[in-house]
């Protein structure tokens, strides 16, 4: 449970964040994006209406706000499930806003982690081969990894688990599997949808902490919460209202800027 | 790296299945049935044809043979009165020593002509009687049919030509006949008259034993005793008395069959009318019958085709229920998989993937229950064949077509639930509960 830093990453990690050190550098760039869904002939449902966000390497990063303000939406968005219908998306250098589906598909793959509240792991396979999965679908030969993902089950301390499938785990545990399973392709950033809702607060409060260490060890972390405790623990919180971000609160700065400050 | 890809989709699939192994099991039927039914089927139509096929061979492709018939006409005269037969009249019919000497010398092509008179006799030696079909013929008679000559020799120009009192029996007579002595060196009685064994043969046709058939039935098929034709028509004259169930019946019958044998099967078939014209041009009733073995073996592979055709629909039909089976369970799998799909989408699988490994899944059904059918379809006609004595043949064909249609099976409608899976919005799919 010491370093997250030691296992081999599966492809050559994107020169921007170098792990352990956020630098300041923003590698996920929003600009005036909109998303309007058609809900049939005339109506229309305008759910994002021009988000500008810019967020750095290494920061933690939590998204509030009542249900209709464009939350969702943007999480689907940041996490590549979906396309804006205007503006344009930056990740890693990348505009990914007019990718193809199988573009996007792979971005996931590479450059996401997803944590989700029902933790979502795949009932027919172990903890190991659930943390695998990532992998699978970049043509990857899964043995050479073995080693990576058993570190990173010891890492959310399931090392002795391996062999367990999700049915025979608690939801504290299933949820440390899939935050193994988030890290596994070593991701420009981690996307949590309320990862604790489905548990009760000391084993929230554990996960949160595992996902806090995790941010120490220079993950950029975005979390989406109603819980204004788990936002608490998050560098910046912005919250959303009608598709506009309404107001950003800054906690304390984030490790790129408080190195700055410093030095 | 693909090949290994595809390894773990496979082992992935399995997996899968195995989380619900009644409801696999259950599907895979379906496949398991179809499957085994069109190899067993096959099998047996294959067996039943054979049968056919090789007894027809037996009567010789090149051969026409001509048989005498009672004619419809005088079997009623003759049973139709209620009383005994006509005393003093005999019945006259059937084919005459001037219809085969005329068959030999007018239609082309013709080899050997072989007349037979069959009479059917109560064979005695010593205290053992066997009921028999004293055939008179030719020398000749070895050309037309296939005959393995165990001991001794068969019958002779000169046995012919002296009318001689020889015979030649067959195999399954002699140990009928002389169970501990040696049936060479003894004569057998056939009516009034002994008869010198001088050969004994086995006889691999069946011409003469299609004939069996009255008195005869249920005896077994090899009684046949061989004797010249002169030999016979001297002995037993040309009027054959039979007693039957108190009355008596006479009919005179020169020859009882003549088998034609030609120079080769294209000659076969211009013969075939020229001998049916040859035939009613002489007699004035229809107490003869024409069989052609080459046209049987014609019939019997159209038959053979048809039948192929019917099974082949009945075999689609159920595996085009098995298919059906799969793709609704395939498509329930789907739907309850969704929120599998919706992660596995979140996690980088493109679309492809996704198609992939519902495709996988629905083939490794199928191809599993294609795998256990051709075993239990393999294994059904042995057990056919040993409960009912019927004859059959696997083909390595229809086990291949049967193997690789069920593969198909999974393949076309596989494709619609995986495809339907891979469509699914992973944000909608992941929101599924």
């Amino acid at each position: 449970m010491n370093s997250v830093a030691s296992p081999p990453a599966p492809h050559p990690p994107p020169a921007a964040p170098p792990p352990g050190a956020g630098d300041g550098r923003p590698i996920i760039g929003l600009q005036a994006i909109h998303k309007i869904y058609a809900l049939g002939e005339e109506a229309q449902v305008h759910a994002l209406r021009g988000v500008d966000l810019a967020i750095t390497a290494g920061s933690y990063l939590a998204i509030m706000g009542p249900s209709g303000s464009g939350k969702s939406t943007l999480l689907n968005l940041l996490g590549c499930l979906d396309r804006p219908t205007a503006g344009r998306y930056f990740l890693g250098g990348e505009d990914v806003s007019q990718m193809s589906d199988d573009q996007l598909s792979e971005v996931r793959g590479r450059r996401i982690g997803f944590i989700f509240q029902s933790y979502n792991l795949i009932p027919q396979l172990s903890v190991l081969e659930n943390i695998q999965v990532p992998l699978l679908y970049q043509g990857l030969d899964l043995r050479a990894y073995e080693d990576r993902c058993v570190e990173l089950a010891r890492l959310v301390g399931l090392g002795d688990r391996l062999h367990h499938r999700p049915n025979q785990l608690s939801g504290g545990q299933q949820q440390r599997v899939a935050i193994a399973r988030s890290l596994v392709n070593d991701p420009l950033m981690i996307l949590a949808d309320e990862p604790t809702g489905n548990l009760d607060s000391k084993t929230g409060a554990e996960v949160l902490d595992l996902i806090d260490r995790l941010n120490h060890q220079g993950k950029t972390i975005v979390l989406v919460t109603h819980d204004d405790r788990v936002a608490s623990r998050a560098h910046r919180v912005i919250h959303m209202r009608d598709g506009l971000i309404d107001r950003e609160v800054l906690n304390r700065p984030a490790p790129g800027r408080a190195a700055s400050a410093h030095a | 790296m693909l090949s290994f890809q595809l390894l773990s989709t496979v082992r992935l699939g399995i997996k899968s299945l195995l989380l619900h192994k009644l409801r696999s099991g259950l599907t895979m039927l379906g496949i398991i049935f179809g499957v085994c039914s069109v190899i067993a089927m096959l099998a047996i139509g294959e067996g039943a044809s054979y049968e056919a096929q090789e007894a027809i061979k037996k009567l010789g492709s090149n051969n026409i043979l001509v048989r005498s018939l009672k004619p419809p006409e005088a079997s009623r005269q003759q049973g139709g009165g209620g009383g005994p037969g006509p005393r003093g009249l005999s019945l006259k019919y059937g084919l005459t020593y001037a219809d085969a000497a005329r068959l030999q010398q007018t239609i082309p092509g013709v080899k050997y002509v072989v007349p037979m008179r069959i009479i059917r006799e109560n064979v005695r030696f010593g205290r053992n009687e066997v009921p028999c079909q004293v055939i008179g013929t030719l020398p000749v008679y070895t050309e037309v049919t296939q005959v393995d000559v165990l001991r001794g020799r068969f019958l002779t120009d000169l046995d012919e030509l002296y009318k001689n009192n020889v015979c030649v029996i067959t195999a399954g007579l002699a140990r009928r006949l002389f169970p501990t002595e040696d049936p060479m060196q003894h004569s057998v009685k056939i009516d009034a008259f002994y008869y010198r064994v001088v050969g004994i043969i086995q006889e691999t046709g069946k011409a003469e034993q299609r004939t069996q058939t009255g008195p005869m039935e249920g005896q077994p098929l090899d009684n046949n005793v061989y004797i010249p034709l002169s030999t016979s028509r001297t002995r037993f004259g040309e009027v054959l008395i039979r007693r039957l169930a108190g009355s008596i019946e006479a009919e005179e019958v020169q020859l009882h069959q003549v088998t034609v044998q030609m120079e080769d099967t294209a000659a076969v078939q211009t013969a075939d009318p020229q001998i049916r014209t040859l035939l009613k041009h002489f007699h004035d009733q229809n107490d003869y019958e024409l069989i052609v073995p080459l046209e049987l073996l014609r019939q019997a592979e159209a038959t053979k085709r048809r039948f192929n055709i019917v099974l082949g629909s009945i075999a689609a039909i159920s595996l085009l229920v098995g298919g059906i089976g799969i793709m609704n369970i395939m498509l329930a799998n789907v739907t309850e998989r969704t929120r599998e799909i919706g992660v596995r989408r979140a996690l980088g699988a493109k679309r492809r993937d996704i198609t992939l490994q519902f495709l996988v899944e629905t083939v490794v059904l199928s191809v599993g229950g294609g795998l256990v059918g051709v075993a239990v379809g393999m294994l059904t006609p042995v057990v056919v064949s040993v409960a009912t004595d019927m004859k059959t043949i696997v083909t390595l064909w229809s086990v291949l077509v049967a193997f690789g249609i069920s593969g198909a099976v999974g393949i076309i409608f596989g494709l619609y639930p995986a495809r339907a899976a891979a469509l699914l919005d992973p944000i909608e799919a992941l929101r599924h509960e």
